[in-house]
C-alpha cells in the first residue's frame, strides 16, 4: 500500500481511473433496465451480470450515484431481526457484507463493532428474549445480556437513562457499520467492469406497458426499448408504480439523521434504544452518527427540523450525559417508503417483466447485498427467489403479513 | 416549530396534534370481498399532492379534517366533518 501511495505524490495525472464510465447516449434497447442507482440497484445489476451472465443492462439515476438513502443511512449492519422470513434473509446479507470489501475489491471500512439493543421496560425486554430466542434457533449469535455487560462494554453510558434506568439488551456480536457510499461506488464500478452502463441525471418519466407486459421505459433522454424493468427508488416508489397502474401500502415518512463533530474513539458498540428512539454509532473519523424515529406524518420531503435535532439531542443526553457541550455538525434526511408489517416489497408483480424492490423503510441499507442477489436471480429466472417469497405484493391481498417489528425506529 | 390551525383551538404547534391518515370511504363490511376490504386496510395513495387526512388536536381530543400538502408539507385548509 505505502508503494502504490508514493505513485499518487510522484506522477502528474492521477493514478487511478475512474469508478465507472460516463456514457454518452442511451442505447435503444437493454435486456433489463434498473431505475435507481442506489446500493440495491447496482448490487442488482452487478449479480446480473456476474452471477447470470445478463450484462446488456442500464442503470438510470435521476441524480447521482448513492445520492438517495444509501447515502443517507445510519450504516448500521445487523441480522438479529423477528420472524424467521426476516432472519433468514438478514442473515444471508450480513454473510454477504463479510467479505464484500474482497468481493468488490473496495475498502468499504466493514467494521465489526457488536450491537446493543437497550431494553427500558418490562415489555421491551420480552420483545428481545423473543427475538433472541427466534434469532438463536436460526443460528444467529444473539442473546439478552444483563446491564453490567452492557456497562462494561460502554463504560461512558449512564445506565439510569434519565429515570428510565436499562434493564437489559439484546447483544448481537455480529453487529457491523460500513462506509455507505463506498458500497454504492463499489458496485457501480464492478458492475461496469461487467459491462453495465450507469447512467447518472437520467430521470424516468414513464413506463411503458402494453397487454400487461412492460415494453420499455421513457426518460429525458429519450425513450428505450426493454422487457424487464426493475424498480428501485425507495421514497419514489408510489409514483412509478401509480404510472403502472398497482396499489400498494407505502407510505412515505421523512427519517432523519445527524452527526457529531468528530472526537476521540470511546464508543466501540452501536448502541440502540428504541423505546429512547435513539441509534448510535461511532465512525472510523471520530463523529457520532445518530438516527432516531420516523417523522410523523406522510410527507414526501428531505427536509430536516429542529424538533427532531433538539429531541434526539435531549435522549442522547439521557444516555450519555457527558456530550453535553459537543456540536452536531450535519443533519439529513432522507424518504422512507414504509410498509404497514415493516417488511419489504419485493420481486415480481402483477404486470410481467415489472419487478419492484422498495419498502425497505428504515431496515435497507443492511439489506443492500443479499437484495441485489436475490432480485438478480428473480430477474433472470422470472421467478421468485426462495428468500423473497413472503415479501411479494400480493401479500396484503392474501392477507399473509410478515410483522417484522425487529425493525429499527419501530416503536415496541 | 410547525404550526396546525385546529378549527376550535385555533393555532397550535403540530407537536398537539397526531394524524390518522387519509380520509377514504369505508366499502360495507358485510358485503364486500376480500379483495376489496384488504384495499381498503392496506393500500394507500401515496402520490404526492393535496391530501385530506383524519388530524386529531391530542389535549382537547379534537378530530377534523386537514387538507395538506404531502410534498411541500403546506397546510391549506382544516375544518370539522360536519363543516366537510
Amino acid at each position: 500500500m505505502p508503494l502504490r501511495l508514493l505513485k499518487f505524490g510522484l506522477v502528474k495525472s492521477y493514478p487511478e481511473s475512474r469508478m465507472f464510465r460516463q456514457r454518452d447516449r442511451l442505447r435503444p434497447t437493454y435486456d433489463a433496465v434498473i431505475i435507481g442507482g442506489g446500493g440495491h440497484g447496482l448490487a442488482t445489476a452487478y449479480y446480473l451480470a456476474k452471477d447470470h451472465g445478463i450484462n446488456n443492462v442500464a442503470v438510470l439515476e435521476r441524480g447521482y450515484l448513492g445520492g438517495g438513502n444509501t447515502g443517507r443511512n445510519t450504516t448500521i449492519i445487523r441480522s438479529n431481526y423477528l420472524t424467521p422470513a426476516g432472519v433468514k434473509f438478514y442473515d444471508q446479507s450480513l454473510r454477504l457484507w463479510q467479505a464484500l470489501s474482497e468481493t468488490l475489491d473496495l475498502n468499504l471500512f466493514y467494521t465489526n463493532r457488536g450491537h446493543f439493543t437497550l431494553a427500558h421496560t418490562e415489555a421491551s425486554l420480552r420483545t428481545l428474549r423473543w427475538r433472541a430466542e427466534v434469532n438463536k434457533h436460526y443460528g444467529i449469535d444473539s442473546e439478552v445480556v444483563d446491564p453490567q455487560t452492557v456497562q462494561a462494554a460502554c463504560p461512558h453510558m449512564d445506565l439510569d437513562c434519565g429515570g428510565a434506568p436499562v434493564m437489559g439488551a439484546l447483544y448481537h456480536a455480529p453487529g457491523s457499520i460500513a462506509r455507505h457510499d463506498a458500497v454504492a461506488w463499489g458496485y457501480g464500478r464492478e458492475a461496469d467492469r461487467q459491462g453495465v452502463e450507469i447512467h447518472q441525471q437520467t430521470e424516468v418519466t414513464g413506463i411503458r406497458v402494453e397487454g400487461g407486459r412492460v415494453t420499455g421505459v421513457e426518460t429525458i433522454r429519450g425513450a428505450i426499448a426493454t422487457p424487464k424493468v426493475i424498480c428501485a427508488v425507495a421514497g419514489f416508489t408510489p409514483r412509478i408504480l401509480d404510472w403502472v397502474g398497482l396499489r400498494s401500502p407505502l407510505k412515505i415518512h421523512p427519517l432523519q439523521a445527524m452527526v457529531s463533530e468528530p472526537m476521540k474513539a470511546w464508543l466501540d458498540p452501536i448502541i440502540v434504544s428504541s423505546s429512547l428512539h435513539v441509534y448510535v454509532s461511532q465512525t472510523a473519523r471520530g463523529e457520532l452518527v445518530m438516527g432516531a424515529s420516523l417523522d410523523p406524518y406522510e410527507l414526501h420531503s428531505t427536509r430536516s427540523t429542529l424538533d427532531f435535532a433538539e429531541g434526539l439531542a435531549a435522549r442522547m443526553l439521557d444516555l450519555f450525559p457527558f456530550l453535553s457541550q459537543a456540536k452536531v455538525v450535519r443533519q439529513w434526511a432522507g424518504m422512507a417508503d414504509m410498509t404497514p408489517d415493516f417488511a419489504p416489497i419485493m420481486g415480481k408483480t402483477d404486470i410481467e417483466g415489472f419487478y419492484l424492490d422498495a419498502g425497505w423503510g428504515t431496515w435497507g441499507f443492511k439489506a443492500t447485498p443479499i437484495c441485489g442477489k436475490t432480485m438478480a436471480e428473480t430477474v433472470a429466472r422470472d421467478r421468485n427467489h426462495e428468500l423473497i417469497r413472503e415479501f411479494s405484493l400480493d401479500r396484503f391481498s392474501k392477507y399473509a403479513l410478515v410483522g417484522e417489528k425487529g425493525a429499527a425506529s419501530v416503536g415496541h | 416549530m410547525k404550526i396546525m390551525t385546529c378549527p376550535i383551538n385555533g393555532p397550535r404547534p403540530i407537536s398537539e396534534f397526531i394524524t390518522a391518515g387519509a380520509v377514504k370511504p369505508m366499502p360495507n363490511p358485510q358485503t364486500a370481498d376480500d379483495l376489496t376490504w384488504a384495499d381498503y386496510v392496506f393500500n394507500h395513495d401515496s402520490v404526492p399532492g393535496v391530501k385530506r387526512e383524519w388530524w386529531c388536536h391530542t389535549p382537547s381530543n379534537t378530530w377534523f379534517i386537514a387538507e395538506r400538502h404531502t410534498r411541500t408539507d403546506e397546510i391549506v385548509r382544516t375544518y370539522l366533518w360536519e363543516a366537510a
